[in-house]
């Protein structure tokens, strides 16, 4: 990916992480990292974002505030699950409480394993995921212009 | 007197990073109550020591949150190791010591952040994030991981410091301290930080008192209440006052949190200075048998585990009551007659931890 187009923004939301990986999203915002200067906004609305990145393994009173806010959301968007928890449910999969992992809800494109994950792994999670965008994008506009 | 509207407040919100709802009973600007709803992030890992290993479990235990992590593992292990009557050598209780003060150290650069853009304090976020950084670097080369540190262990510690990296660690406190000053004269001078925090939120010494408050909460209230007292760990050795302002409000809280990092790199010093030589760990036999309350001071209050066990591999009973989960009440409190514009600093100044909340 030689350049962006777009400006992307995040939506992040803990889906009962530890929160581990909560502050390293946003670390990646903080100077040593500084997500910011490739215009990548951790936005607080939905109707903003493009990428949703999600932390922790889903639990049950969770499941429908991440299809709201994911449903809230313009096309194209991406998900991106970060940390071995929004993979699979990791250290808690066995836990009642756990549905175990964000794919049970949510088609992912990208995933982030680790624990925590780093801001490096994230960065790298997010920009595959800029790719994915690009694509959807442009599938989007062929379709239209088929259409 | 205008009519009664009630807003939502979260799950998902800007401010935080993590989910809480409040549903905030307005008449005009006023919050006249707040009315908590949790759970969000409840995951239910109290259940799994009856899969796991108590040994093992201190995995699970640390990752009861991302931020008070190592505390929780040195609360855990110290409950157990009273139960089998453990005694740990003096070298791991002095690591257990400095990396928990670094931990409290990292916490509180994070909520001096966080705290400073729960009112659009934007660069001051950043600049607080930038030197907590160097908190993190001296994590991950003493432990191996930045947030989630895996070092303590049921009868010691995993990892040992060699002395020529102490000797360094030392070099670095010196940097930090100077930076921790620069930091802090913002949030005590700067107009802008007072404009939003003081007589804001307040708390009386009563009420904190009444409501079971705990950590930084109680401090702000003037009540003098820090678990390091009871000289768990390597802090017997070492010479600390809690810090306490009398004021009861955001700055006063604000205020504690601020001039406890420089009490906790004092500390890393004298524990640098005096830490013992010899081993780190001593083999664990058996399996625990009864039940003991242990007690330990997060960065964010007293964090009580207890533990009981049946003579078996697998604990009978975990129970963590989470400093966040005891201030709940007093934040509920100070939030009700506050204006609407407030309600983010309040509920940041209570340095809210959910996942430590809701396990
Ligand atoms: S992956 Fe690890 S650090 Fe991240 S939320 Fe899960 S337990 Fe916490």
């Amino acid at each position: 990916m030689a350049y962006l187009s777009k400006s992307p923004w995040i939506l992040h939301y803990d889906a009962s992480s530890c929160n581990g990986c909560d502050i390293e999203i946003l670390a990646c915002l903080t100077p040593r990292y500084d997500v910011e200067r490739f215009g990548i906004i951790n936005t607080g609305n939905p109707k903003h974002a493009d990428i949703l990145v999600i932390t922790g393994g889903v639990n049950e009173q969770n499941r429908s505030v991440i299809q709201n806010l994911y449903d809230q959301m313009p096309h194209p968007k991406v998900v991106v699950g970060v940390g071995i928890c929004a993979c699979t449910g990791g250290i808690f999969k066995e836990c009642y409480n756990i549905a175990g992992g964000v794919g049970e809800i949510l088609p992912v494109d990208v995933w982030v394993p680790g624990c925590a994950a780093r801001p490096e792994q994230i960065i790298d999670g997010i920009v595959k995921a800029l790719g994915i965008l690009e694509q959807k994008r442009a599938d989007m506009s062929r379709a239209e212009a088929g259409a | 007197m205008g009519r009664q509207v009630v807003v939502p407040f979260g799950p998902q919100h800007p401010v935080l990073p993590e989910p809480i709802h409040l549903d905030l009973v307005l008449e005009d600007e006023k919050v006249v109550e707040a009315i908590p709803r949790i759970g969000y992030v409840h995951r239910g890992l109290e259940k799994l020591v009856e899969k796991r290993d108590y040994k093992d479990y201190i995995f699970i235990a640390e990752r009861i949150c991302g931020i008070c992590s190592f505390i929780h593992s040195v609360g855990y292990s110290q409950g157990i190791e009273a139960l089998m009557e453990i005694e740990v050598p003096a070298r791991a209780e002095y690591l257990r010591t400095i990396w928990s003060e670094y931990s409290r150290l990292h916490s509180h650069l994070l909520w001096l952040g966080c705290f400073a853009d729960s009112m659009g304090f934007e660069n001051l976020f950043m600049q607080s994030w930038r030197i907590r950084e160097s908190v993190l670097d001296v994590l991950e080369e003493t432990t191996g991981g930045r947030v989630i540190q895996g070092s303590c262990k049921v009868g010691g510690v995993r990892k040992d410091i060699a002395a020529p990296q102490l000797t360094q660690m030392k070099a670095g406190l010196d940097i930090l301290q100077s930076e921790v000053d620069d930091l802090v004269a913002v949030f005590t001078d700067e107009p802008t930080i007072k404009s939003r925090t003081v007589g804001v939120g307040h708390l009386s010494k009563k009420d904190a008192w009444e409501l079971g408050a705990v950590g930084p909460m109680t401090r702000g209230s003037g009540i003098k209440s820090d678990m390091r007292m009871l000289g768990y760990g390597a802090y017997e050795y070492l010479d600390f006052k809690p810090v306490t302002h009398d004021d009861g409000d955001c700055y006063a809280r604000c205020l504690v949190r601020a001039e406890e990092m420089s009490v906790s790199i004092d500390l890393i010093r004298q524990a640098i200075d005096a830490i013992p030589e010899g081993e780190i760990e001593v083999k664990v036999k058996g399996n625990p048998d009864g039940e003991y309350f242990s007690r330990v001071e997060q960065p964010r209050g007293e964090v009580l585990h207890f533990v009981k066990g049946g003579g078996k591999k697998n604990l009978l009973r975990h129970r963590v009551r989470t400093p966040t989960m005891a201030n709940v009440p007093a934040l509920v409190k100070t939030l009700a007659g506050c204006q609407m514009a407030d309600v983010p600093v309040i509920v940041l100044s209570i340095d809210p931890c959910i996942g430590c909340m809701e396990r």
